[in-house]
């Protein structure tokens, strides 16, 4: 700031948190680069006078919009940030979130957050986000030449409402103010004017306090400030001040629309972060290790599964506990769902693989284990089944003019009905890979519990399925010694 | 530590979280939700934030204040929502901001399906956003390529200042298969050029505009110069028997792990396949594709679309060998079966003659 001259008393110093000069097209300028009696100057003043009494100069950091204001980083000498079009409270609240101790002030015009931002504003306020969001009302579009806002005032002739806006085309203007006051979160909302000594005084206030509640903590507050607009509105500056002070505040009255300050209490401070080394365990890395000792890993196995059933019979369950199994044995495993409107409409199925060699593709188009909880299932995929390979299906046959591949072992057992004898036919699956086991045996029961262990997180299921797999694995010992007599 | 089996999406998360990300922004979408869940759940017990956004238009404009406060932050989506965050991403690019996107693709145009498609390239690979900017593109092909590709992804994002996508199909993201994940956490990092809301921070800005002609295309030409180093320096692919191979196969994700069984069947019969799966898909592994057309044939690139990368693979042989497509949409993967009897079809076609207009299209999409 340059030194003042002796005898000569300041009595309306540039506020601190203002740059000393303004840099613009490459050169330093002393003025801002709005137009002669624009709101904006007025209202950037009044931030910066309110940073300064506050002394937050160092915490600001400043989302500035795309409108007349896009350049606000010019002269706010604080962090900045420069937002997409509308997108200002989104941006603010991503700062905000990473630095709490920051004061995050968003400064927007009408168009910005009364049109393209809606979202945005309407969202971040119900959120109740500890921003302050400064709201530009001019009702019209500066940048870009004098386009309708939404604020737009009934009969107010724009380049894109020239014959005045007709509330049966253009529809009304829209009150920001009233509309976010109907969300319970926001903690302050009011709407001031520029358009005489008196109402800029009172602009004024509101803008400290707005800043002044995020410093407390409290949450979220948006001061819409009725500015002039000389230029598009094709006004002198004095003029332009009446329009405000006569016209404008008739349609969008001055006030609070909400104050919820003395009542509201700080918002609580997030926990501190844990430390580094804690996050294994928070992730839930830990607890996957098994002791392998004595188990064989099966050697040259190549398991291509399909389980395929209706959604509500285990069969995604199925498929997890065998591929778990699997690694717990040190074996290749993929495991690959169908998803989305397959299983809505009732179907689903998973492709399993388990293989001592590197697994190319995870999808089971040829299986050589097809495990059919349902007709549907096994009619669609019986004819995959290799040559080798086996079919369970749950059911005491298989329907009417269905037949297996040559050389395709096929075990029917009703599976849910066994289910059922424990008191619990969803256990169904876990009937069925007992079953499995017993058929194709390659999956050491060691490895097979403790999978069920991991994926079955309550004592009663666990109990439960560790009696349907010792069920489906007798039914499947016996119907076997029956084929073979 | 000992292998997780996990899905793709929740690799993503735990993988970006060891690797410092403390913010998620996003919003719902299959078959890429479980990572927004995921992120629900451990990033706030990470001391992080997560925020369900309004939109995806909203969740990338989050990123853009998240990485202004130079915090690692990611979101995910699949096409629709890909195709609203393009704003975002351009605007993210020209202010230089780093951070990562998860894209579990689906089927399009439109509301598509949900099922596992790769028409998303275009939009992704070459940018669906204005302005000449670059987004550096990784495309696993396992869940544990999820979890180490999200962990480089944030480290090119930092390298770069520049958005990151990893882009996977929708199988990637839905199937489970064990992952072993970064044995040490990396501690959140600081930039120099963040503005954190204090002093030393407070002279720092985030923008992308540069009103003046000059100064755009200097801004322009240096994200450039940035570009031209990650094509010479990032590029990543994987080499699986292309050794000798006379017919080069080209594809990615699901693809590639599909193909991979191809050349083992085709082999067998005495047919000299190889593959190359690119990693990065920009970075394009351009080079690497050249070097092989000189004992190459023919290549033949597979997608599930009508054919995108196609474009990449034909700009890097310049006409040097024939390109054949195959691809598979809608939601549908071509069976091995299915490309055993392509490649066969190709292989008796091509001959060792280098003809450079011989480019045709095998086949388009009969999904
Ligand atoms: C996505 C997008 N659409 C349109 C524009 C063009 N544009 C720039 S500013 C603006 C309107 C600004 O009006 P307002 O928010 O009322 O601010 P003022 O200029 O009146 O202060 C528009 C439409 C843009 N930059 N980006
Ligand atoms: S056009 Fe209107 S809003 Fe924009 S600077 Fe000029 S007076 Fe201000």
């Amino acid at each position: 700031m340059a030194e003042v001259p002796s005898g000569y008393t300041v009595l309306h110093e540039r506020p601190k948190a203002f740059y000393d000069t303004f840099e613009r097209k490459g050169e330093l300028q002393q003025q801002t680069h709005y137009c002669p009696g624009c709101g904006h100057g007025l209202a950037h003043k009044m931030i910066a006078r309110a940073i300064d009494e506050l002394g937050i100069q160092d915490r600001v950091i400043a989302v500035s919009p795309v409108g007349c204001s896009v350049f606000a980083y010019y002269y706010f000498d604080t962090g900045n940030v420069q937002s997409a079009h509308g997108r200002a409270p989104a941006v603010a609240t991503a700062v905000k979130r990473s630095r709490p101790e920051a004061i995050v002030f968003s400064y927007q015009g009408d168009g910005d957050l009364a049109a393209i931002g809606t979202a945005e504003i309407l969202h971040a306020a119900n959120r109740g986000e500890n921003i302050t969001v400064f709201f530009v009302n001019n009702a019209i579009y500066g940048m870009t030449g004098g386009q309708m806002a939404p604020t737009t005032m009934l009969g107010q002739r724009t380049t894109t409402s020239p014959l005045g806006r007709d509330p049966f085309n253009e529809g009304y203007p829209l009150h920001v103010c009233e509309l976010l006051a109907t969300l319970e979160a926001p903690v302050y909302l009011e709407r001031v004017a520029l358009g005489n000594a008196k109402q800029v005084m009172a602009a004024s206030r509101a803008i400290k306090k707005a800043l002044t509640n995020q410093v407390k903590g409290l949450g979220f507050s948006l001061v819409e400030i009725l500015s002039p607009c000389p230029t598009i509105w094709k006004l002198n500056p004095a003029k332009a001040q009446e329009r405000v002070r006569e016209e404008m505040v008739k349609v969008f009255p001055p006030g609070v629309y909400r104050d919820h300050t003395t009542e509201r209490a700080a918002r609580p401070a997030p926990p501190p972060a844990p430390g580094l080394d804690e996050l294994p365990r928070l992730l839930d890395l830990e607890g996957h290790e098994f002791d392998r000792t004595g188990l064989e890993r099966p050697a040259g196995l190549d398991l291509r599964i399909k389980v395929a059933g209706f959604g509500g019979q285990g069969v995604l369950m199925l498929g997890e506990v065998l591929a778990e199994a699997g690694l717990l044995l040190d074996l290749e495993v993929s495991w690959l769902p169908s998803y989305g409107p397959e299983m809505r409409s009732g179907t689903s199925n998973c492709h399993v693989r388990i293989a001592d060699q590197t697994i190319a593709s995870p999808l089971v188009a040829q299986s050589n284990v097809l495990l059919a909880m349902n007709e549907p299932s096994l009619r669609k995929f019986i004819g995959d089944v290799e040559t080798g390979g086996w079919v369970l299906y749950n059911s005491r046959s298989l329907p009417e003019g269905v037949t297996a591949p040559a050389g395709v072992e096929v075990l029917c057992i009703p599976f849910t009905e066994l289910a059922d004898t424990l008191g619990e036919p969803k256990a169904g699956n876990i009937v069925m890979l007992g079953a499995l086991l017993e058929a194709a045996g390659q999956l050491p029961a060691a490895a097979i519990d403790r999978a069920l262990e991991m994926h079955v997180k309550s004592a009663r299921w666990l109990e439960l399925d560790r009696r349907a797999l010792e069920l489906g694995r007798e039914t499947a010992r016996k119907e076997l010694a029956n084929a073979y007599v | 530590m000992a292998k997780q089996l996990i899905k793709g999406n929740e690799a993503i998360v735990k993988s970006a979280v060891l690797a410092g990300c403390r913010a998620y922004y996003g919003y719902p979408i299959t078959p890429a939700s479980e990572i927004a869940e995921a992120a629900a759940l451990y990033l706030p017990r990470a001391g992080g934030v997560f925020v369900q956004a309004e939109s995806e238009v909203s969740a990338v404009n989050m990123l853009y204040g998240a990485a202004s406060a130079g915090v690692r932050a990611m979101s995910a989506s699949s096409g629709p929502g890909m195709s609203l965050m393009q704003e975002g991403i351009s605007y993210l690019a020209g202010a230089e901001l780093p951070c990562v996107i998860a894209d579990i693709t689906r089927g399009g145009p439109g509301l598509g399906n949900i099922a596992p498609e790769q028409g998303d390239y275009n939009q992704v690979v070459k940018g669906g956003g204005h302005g000449c900017y670059r987004t550096l593109v990784l495309a696993p092909a396992s869940c544990q390529e999820m979890a180490d590709l999200t962990a480089l992804a944030f480290d090119l994002a930092d390298a770069y200042r520049n958005p990151v996508v990893v882009m996977a199909d929708g199988f990637i993201g839905q199937m489970m298969e064990p992952v072993e994940f970064a044995a040490k956490a990396k501690a959140p990092g600081s930039q120099p050029w963040a503005v954190e809301g204090n002093r030393e921070t407070r002279p720092n800005l985030a923008s992308s505009i540069h009103l003046e002609p000059d100064r755009l295309e200097q801004h322009i030409r240096h994200l450039e110069q940035k570009y031209l180093r990650a094509e010479r320096e990032a590029v990543r692919c994987e080499h699986y028997q292309t050794g000798d191979a006379e017919i080069v196969l080209v594809g990615y994700g699901i693809v590639a792990r599909i193909l991979k069984a191809v050349v083992d069947e085709v082999r067998k019969e005495g047919i000299k396949a190889g593959l190359l799966r690119p990693i990065t898909l920009y970075p394009f592994p351009s080079v690497q594709l050249r070097a092989l057309a000189r004992q190459a044939h023919v290549f033949l690139t597979v997608e599930m679309s009508t054919g995108q990368m196609v474009e990449d693979v034909r700009l890097a042989l310049e006409g040097r060998k024939p390109v054949e497509f195959y691809g598979r949409c809608g939601g549908n993967a071509p069976s091995a079966a299915e490309l055993v009897q392509v490649v066969r079809e190709v292989a008796r076609r091509s001959s060792p003659v280098l003809i450079p207009d011989a480019i045709t299209k095998t086949e388009v999409c009969h999904g």
